[in-house]
């Protein structure tokens, strides 16, 4: 699949990296490449083999709904805003954003 | 095939609408979906917020057990298919209240597949609406946005806490058939108690699609509006967003996909997304999580658990006790009441007890705003009095009277006590309310002359009979004798 500017640009802004214009010329092209190159495995034929959801052969374990304390749980307001910019009354602070 | 009734008239013709709804109701958990922290309401900013649910590097999600259950238990209840297989994918945004940089969710493989669930509508009329599926997911954060001019203030204590997204087929034609689903959905989550349906608190709220079409064609392009959380902003949005949509297509306009957000105080829809900045969610398959497998013998073991359910409670209401759809449907409708009318209509007259509860009873209810559970009256003494009325020992209306005294607690006691006490027993002898009758009619020569024209006036006789009688002859004796009496037929 070959990766255009406008793609490369898109994708970029979606995973909010900000990339110069004259750089997106330069990744399409290196995008493409790694792509093309991932490609050759369309080459298998896997006609009737079900896609793997995991390459560990286990299934997820459950645990038990009970509300506990420390680095799992809840209670730790302090620690959670610890390394925030900019706090407020165990608030994160964050710029303004509105809908 | 719709029905004409339902379609909404336009400058150019008619219009149909079409409604479908994203319901997010939170699983009644005391932990999150993947960390041991509260998931309870209220707390101070960032109580409830583990390092899982802050997103700090290195942390994984472990799921909870209860909620899983609650969601097959959900799935269940919507008649729905149960996934023995399914599994969790990422839905990638950025926004400050979701420090993950993505919702974990269920996309391609959702716990829960297909179902159906019957609504009931004004006018005593049920239609069947389809489920497409459940799924869990976390909810987000919460910014608020009006603590400071120039910032926002971030408190993740519902960050994680666990949902059940429940979609509809776009099955519905109006705003009474959204609303009367979502109504629906709420009652089936209460029943089974996986969802406390606390629409305030924000424990169920939905997004609702709409979009209009001219009968028969194809479906139109439809718009999303966010987070309603009540049954009558349900209806208003459908109202709001089939006619604005109209008015917009007969001027030539096109509608854009788009989401948005209800105004409760204009009662209007704004934009909160245009389409050109529409999210592309990249949803792919958490790496964190692996498959959610479901012991088969397990899912048969919540299907056993289950309670009779709204609808099955319905029907049996009807086959058991002669209701009507809508009186069955209203007492189903809450557990409760529900519970409350079998233990009155047990061994009596079915629809007599109905009719006292869901008329009676829940009038005088509501208008005191009292809920059921509070009811000054209970099922066994409702019962009770209903007796009395079945032997003749009162009358309808002398009942009411008993009524009224027991549920403001003027008398204690039970109902024949108090008809004892104060000397309201029907009078079915004859022999007393011939004599009544007789002064009547020898008090009142003209009406007596006059009745014999006009027939009509016979009610005044009955009126009096009962004035003298005070209100306890036997209406079925009183009319009888007067006949007689009088000589009409």
């Amino acid at each position: 699949m070959a990766i255009n500017k406008d793609i490369v640009r898109k994708v970029a802004h979606l995973a909010r990296i900000a990339e110069p214009e004259e750089r997106l010329e330069p990744l399409a092209k290196e995008l493409s490449g790694i792509l093309g190159w991932i490609e050759q495995l369309n080459e298998v034929d896997v006609e009737g083999v079900e896609a793997m959801a995991s390459t560990v052969d286990a299934a997820l374990p459950l645990r038990d709904d009970e509300v506990v304390e420390g680095d799992t749980g809840g209670g730790k307001s302090d620690a959670i805003v610890a390394n925030a910019p900019k706090t407020e009354d165990h608030f994160f602070v964050v710029p303004k954003v509105v809908e | 095939m719709i029905e004409p009734r339902k379609l909404l008239k336009g400058e150019t013709g008619d219009w149909e609408v079409v409604v479908g709804l994203e319901v997010h109701a939170q699983v009644s958990s005391k932990s999150k979906l993947f960390s041991g922290a509260s998931a309870e309401y209220g707390a101070g900013p960032n109580e409830h917020v583990s390092l899982v649910d802050a997103a700090m590097p290195g942390m994984l999600p472990v799921i909870n057990r209860y909620c899983v259950e609650q969601a097959v238990r959900t799935g269940l209840g919507l008649n729905a298919q149960i996934n023995l297989w399914s599994r969790f994918d990422r839905k990638n945004y950025f926004y400050p209240d979701l420090p993950q940089g993505y919702q974990i969710s269920q996309y391609k493989d959702p716990i829960v597949g297909e179902g159906a669930i019957e609504i009931e509508l004004d006018g005593g009329e049920s239609i069947t609406i389809g489920i497409e599926r459940l799924h869990l997911e976390q909810d987000a954060g919460k910014s608020i946005h009006d603590l400071a001019p120039k910032e926002s203030y971030v408190d993740l204590n519902r960050s994680g806490v666990a949902l059940m997204e429940i979609v509809s087929k776009p099955e519905m034609r109006s705003a009474e058939e959204g609303a009367a689903y979502f109504s629906k959905l709420r009652t089936i989550v209460r029943y089974l108690g996986t969802c406390d349906g606390n629409m305030d608190q924000g424990s169920m709220r939905a997004d609702v699609n709409v979009s209009v079409r001219r009968p028969g064609e194809e479906l139109g392009t439809r718009t999303e509006t966010k987070n309603v959380n009540s049954l009558r902003y349900v209806r208003q949005v459908i109202d709001y967003e089939a006619r604005r949509q109209i008015e917009v297509l007969e001027a030539g306009g096109k509608i854009d996909q788009e989401t948005l957000l209800f105004n409760a105080e204009t009662g209007e829809t704004r934009t909160m997304r245009s389409k050109e900045d529409a999210h592309d969610y990249r949803y792919f398959p958490d790496p964190d999580l692996l498959p959610l497998k479901l012991d088969p013998i397990w899912v048969e073991e919540i299907r056993a658990s289950l309670p009779e359910l709204p609808d099955a409670k319905k029907h049996r209401f009807m086959e058991e006790y002669g209701l009507s759809l809508y009186d069955a449907a209203v007492l189903a409708a809450d557990k409760r009441k529900a519970a409350f009318f079998e233990n009155v209509a047990k061994g009596r007259d079915g629809k007599l007890a109905s009719n006292w509860v869901t008329g009676e009873l829940f009038g005088a209810l509501n208008k005191e705003n009292i809920e059921i559970g509070d009811s000054p009256i209970s099922a066994n003494q409702l019962g009770q009095l209903i007796d009395l009325i079945k032997d003749q020992t009162i009358s309808g209306k002398i009942a009411k009277d008993v009524f009224a005294l027991m549920f403001n607690s003027e008398e204690a006691g039970n109902p024949a006590d108090i008809v004892e006490k104060r000397g309201l027993k029907q009078v079915t002898d004859t022999g007393a309310i011939e004599k009544i009758i007789d002064e009547i009619i020898a008090a009142n020569p003209k009406q007596v002359e006059q009745v014999r024209e006009k027939p009509k006036t016979f009610g005044w006789f009955v009126g009096q009979t009962m004035k003298l009688s005070g209100g306890k002859a036997n209406p079925q004796a009183v009319n009888e004798i007067l006949k007689k009496k009088l000589g009409i037929d």
